[in-house]
């Protein structure tokens, strides 16, 4: 700063900076916030790229990076699948319901796929009703696709059952190819955690909903955000029907 | 540059109350209408889907129908249950251009994969 007032030329260009920066609305150097505040303020210099709400803009970013995580393993199966010169086991019949004596390939795995499928439904229904302010129904389309994506988990948590009894393990089983067993139970596994994790992120914010706490603000774009998570497990869940279950 | 764009989000003004801190930028505001029908559609294309699996086509059919089913899914996913339709092109471009790299991933490790095939079949047979 001293170095400025010593040379006319260079405080002239600093006092225009300032007005520059007046007009933008920054923070001048003389009243600039110090510390953590200064150093957000000097990299974000007032700007923003994306015209949303930062907890939008957040969530679509860390969606991104769950994106990679899920395709590196999908990734990862698709390798040691191909690359496997023992047999993979035939999906369709690991996975059959055995009903009545007849064998119904994937029956499991489709009525997983309509349960998941039909709360990204009701969730979009929170969304709707969260933004007309109407909190009452908005929290029971949350509680509803929550219920739905418990109701996932615990079918997925049967399926993990059968298959553990019938002797899939991650370093073998007695179908075919000992990767079947890692891929399954990683992709699925995750996948599984994502709903439970989401499940307790709705059941959250529709508690909020009800006791009004976002009345205040008027500020109902949480219930968006939250149903961007939840649409992205099913999104995930379409990519691993395809690959893991009918490929 | 733009030095003196607004930074202030665009208010509804019918919706936003009178102290309102931080409207909704981008108020996704749609028929429930539009919602059921992409949620039957859903419903259908799973459906064919399954079939595809129950009526055991094989080659390259089953390999088409499953991945352009897989994508017509994804894409009413994130276009319409995500409003990935109504927000801005730079939000849309930055989210879901990335994945293209894994393109990359993906056609690099299918070479790998065979690669691994050929030395289990030299080493393990």
């Amino acid at each position: 700063m001293s170095a400025s007032w010593a040379n006319p030329l260079s405080a002239r260009r600093s006092a225009e900076a300032a007005a520059a920066d007046r007009v933008v609305g920054r923070a001048v150097a003389a009243g600039a916030p110090a510390g953590w505040r200064g150093l957000i303020a000097d990299w974000s210099s007032d700007r923003q790229a994306f015209k949303v709400s930062w907890g939008k803009a957040m969530m679509w970013i860390f969606l991104l990076s769950d994106t990679f995580v899920f395709s590196c393993f999908l990734t990862g199966y698709m390798t040691v699948r191909t690359g496997s010169a023992v047999p993979w086991p035939n999906a369709s019949h690991v996975f059959s319901l055995n009903i009545g004596g007849t064998e119904l390939p994937l029956l499991l795995i489709a009525i997983m796929t309509f349960v998941l499928i039909t709360s990204s439904g009701t969730m979009a229904m929170g969304v709707n009703f969260a933004y007309r302010r109407d909190r009452v129904n908005a929290a029971t389309m949350m509680i509803l696709t929550a219920g739905l994506g418990e109701t996932f988990v615990g079918m997925q948590a049967f399926e993990w059952t059968k298959l553990i009894l019938e002797g899939v393990r991650p370093w073998g089983n007695p179908m075919g190819a000992a990767q079947f067993g890692s891929s399954f139970f990683m992709i699925t596994g995750f996948h599984g955690l994502h709903v439970t994790i989401g499940v307790i992120y709705l059941l959250t914010v529709a508690v909020r909903l009800l006791r009004g706490r976002y009345e205040k603000t008027g500020n109902y774009q949480i219930v968006e955000i939250a149903g961007l998570y939840w649409h992205f497990v099913d999104l995930v869940w379409v990519f691993i029907f395809a690959l893991f279950y009918l490929w | 540059m733009d030095v003196t764009q607004s930074h202030e989000p665009v208010h509804q003004p019918v919706q936003a109350p009178v102290q309102e801190p931080q409207a909704h930028q981008q108020h996704q505001q749609h028929p429930i209408g539009l919602y059921v029908k992409v949620w039957i559609a859903l419903f259908v294309l799973s459906t064919m889907s399954y079939l595809v699996d129950y009526y055991q086509f094989h080659g390259l059919l089953r390999w088409g129908l499953i991945i352009m089913l897989m994508l017509i899914k994804a894409g009413l996913i994130v276009a319409v249950f995500m409003h990935m339709a109504w927000e801005r092109l730079a939000l849309a471009c930055a989210i879901l251009l990335p994945p293209l790299c894994l393109l990359v991933l993906v056609a690099l490790m299918a070479i790998e994969a065979d690669q691994m095939l050929l030395t289990h079949g030299l080493f393990f047979r």
